[in-house]
């Protein structure tokens, strides 16, 4: 869920890593007391269990996952239970207040990375920094500044001196986060007990949740207007467009490009079948004509009507009234106009009868 | 922790041994014919066994193989009669998948692989008897092993562990010290140029404390590389005269 590379299932080494280091960190380190989980000596004792999801990775899992884990523990409540000579009684959190764990102190990790074999070296890696790191030197400290673990991986060479230097910044930062962490857990505290809102989603600022808000910006406009003129004397005069007629072929005019065509595209056969309709009406010039006709208009400032012929369309003929069609499907138009005084002949002599 | 005094007034620890001193190391190469390198090592009770096959093909899946570099294989198993209490599982569990890599990030920084491109170099650590300073015996068993198969290093890989009690640094901790709860440091040092090539800590130490105990660890990891040294000179010597040169 992390992080596109995370397989589910798979135990892997990076797992393992980060298992073993909270392990080390939390119950080496003797940062709760054990000894208070005893309930009967011998026979009950409270068994604390931590489990971490993490649920987005943009680098330096094991500090977060230190930090979360032990403010987890510092938070937690444990049912209060009595205990009567063999009789152990348990009070539910409506009957007695829960009791917290006993935290003797808070380790928390600090991760350094190092590249270039230790030249540089980044405190607290993000994702992209941890790709392509050289190795990783993970200090787990508390705020009274003891060590609790030092854990180097990914094969680095380090210097002694390095060591200590990184291990003064680890304190630093400790101490920072430790006093973040108390604050959160008092605020925490105080919000409850006034009845207040608390909980994830009351954590989570509100901005973030709906929508990814780009904060205003102060655009400095005092010297717009001296650059639009400079724009504007610089720039090329605009193309006059001129609306000449332009003809197809004689008997036709086209003036201005008109609207295109607010249908849509038309499919080929459509197209075909007007071409072979023809008339000689202009609405029917399609798309493919107007751009040639834009063409047209650049070329030239003649005073004559351009008369057009695209080689495209040798085989549209435009209908003339007193020629012969040369072409089969104009023939077939033809016909069926001849048709047409003839059915009306026919529609008289009907009357007649 | 009651009672057990791990460093006496006169400056003795529970075994006899002053706090920087180490125990007896005992040390052999070419142990098993069939490997390509093999080392044991014994740290005063602590045995551990360690053996070294490649470089070879890479066995598995062939998309592992690394272009420019060989892969190194580590791991770990600590056998189940080597502690005081029976061990359910040799290996597969939790702390021996750690050990195993940290072994191959410290053998990967330390071995030239550059030379062995699209293969794989396997190294198996045993240790039959842990009496404290598994690691650094571990470690020290392997860097034999691999000088035994001939793997071109950088230089050697020495480990020790080192301790703190009472505002003195121990080098070479024993199962006694290393179960009373102080802080415990493993190092491992490429000893020529001094560069660690692993360090691990557990435990509560104080800042102020660590550059002591840090020097006591290298020191004590120098003095097991002339230890080392002195095997594989004598080893080497005996192969050469063997072999009739």
């Amino acid at each position: 869920m992390a992080a596109p590379a995370f397989e589910p299932g798979r135990q892997s080494d990076l797992l393992v890593k980060l298992n073993r280091l909270l392990e080390r960190c939390l119950r080496n380190s003797k940062c709760i007391d054990t000894e208070s989980l005893c309930v009967v000596a011998g026979e009950k004792v409270w068994q604390i269990r931590v489990d971490l999801h993490l649920l987005n990775h943009d680098g330096n899992i094991i500090d977060a996952a230190s930090i979360a884990a032990i403010v987890a523990l510092s938070h937690f409540r444990r049912p209060d239970v009595s205990v009567q000579g063999d009789e152990v009684t348990l009070y539910t959190h409506e009957e007695r207040d829960p009791v917290p764990l006993s935290i003797h102190h808070m380790p928390i990790c600090v991760s350094f990375a190092f590249f270039q074999q230790g030249t540089y070296l980044l405190v607290d890696p993000n994702e992209r920094e941890e790709r392509v790191m050289d190795g990783l030197l993970v200090i787990a400290m508390n705020k009274h500044r003891e060590i609790c673990t030092i854990q180097s991986s990914g094969g680095i060479m380090l210097l002694k001196d390095q060591v200590l230097r990184c291990s003064k910044i680890a304190g630093v930062k400790v101490a920072e986060i430790t006093e973040l962490i108390q604050k959160a857990l008092e605020n925490d505290q105080k919000v409850r007990k006034e009845g207040g809102k608390f909980g994830f989603a009351e954590s989570i600022a509100n901005q973030k949740i709906t929508a990814f808000k780009m904060e205003k910006a102060p655009v400095d406009t005092s010297n717009v207007e001296e650059k639009a003129e400079e724009i504007i004397a610089e720039a090329e005069p605009p193309s006059e467009v001129v609306s000449k007629p332009v003809l197809w072929t004689p008997g036709t005019a086209q003036i201005g490009e008109g609207i295109e065509n607010s249908w849509g595209e038309l499919e080929e056969s459509e197209k075909e079948d007007e071409d072979e309709v023809g008339s000689d009406e202009a609405i029917i010039l399609d798309n493919i004509k107007m751009n040639t006709g834009v063409e047209v208009f650049t070329s030239g400032n003649q005073d004559a009507p351009i008369v057009l012929s695209d080689s495209e369309e040798e085989e549209m003929i435009v209908l003339e009234p007193d020629k012969n069609p040369k072409k089969i499907r104009t023939q077939i138009i033809s016909a069926k106009e001849e048709k047409a005084p003839s059915r009306k002949t026919v529609k008289k002599r009907k009357k007649n009868c | 922790m009651a009672g057990l005094e791990l460093l006496s007034d006169q400056g003795y620890r529970v075994d006899g041994r002053r706090a920087g001193e180490l125990r007896k190391i005992q040390a052999r190469m070419g142990v098993f014919a069939q490997a390509d390198g093999s080392a044991y090592i014994e740290q005063g009770n602590t045995k551990a066994l360690a053996v070294v096959y490649g470089p070879h093909e890479i066995r598995g899946s062939r998309s592992r193989a690394l272009p420019d570099r060989a892969l190194v294989n580590c791991q770990y198993s600590s056998a189940t009669f080597s502690t005081g209490e029976r061990k359910r599982r040799p290996h597969g569990d939790r702390k021996s998948s750690e050990m195993g890599l940290q072994l191959r990030q410290t053998f990967e920084a330390a071995i030239l692989t550059q030379l062995h491109p699209r293969s794989q170099i396997d190294i198996y650590v045993q240790v039959l008897q842990a009496d404290g300073g598994t690691y650094a015996a571990c470690v020290n068993a392997a860097t034999l092993a691999v000088l035994d198969a001939g793997i071109p290093m950088r230089d050697f890989v020495c480990a020790c562990s080192a301790g703190f009690v009472d505002g003195t640094s121990l080098a070479d901790l024993s199962h006694v010290e290393e179960a009373a709860g102080g802080p415990q440091l493993a190092l491992a040092l490429l000893p020529a140029s001094g560069q660690i090539a692993l360090l691990e800590m557990d435990a509560r130490l104080h800042e102020d404390h660590l550059e002591q105990v840090l020097e006591a660890a290298a020191r004590a990891a120098r003095d097991v590389h002339t230890l080392l040294d002195r095997v594989v000179r004598q080893h080497v010597q005996e192969a050469s005269l063997l072999l009739g040169d």
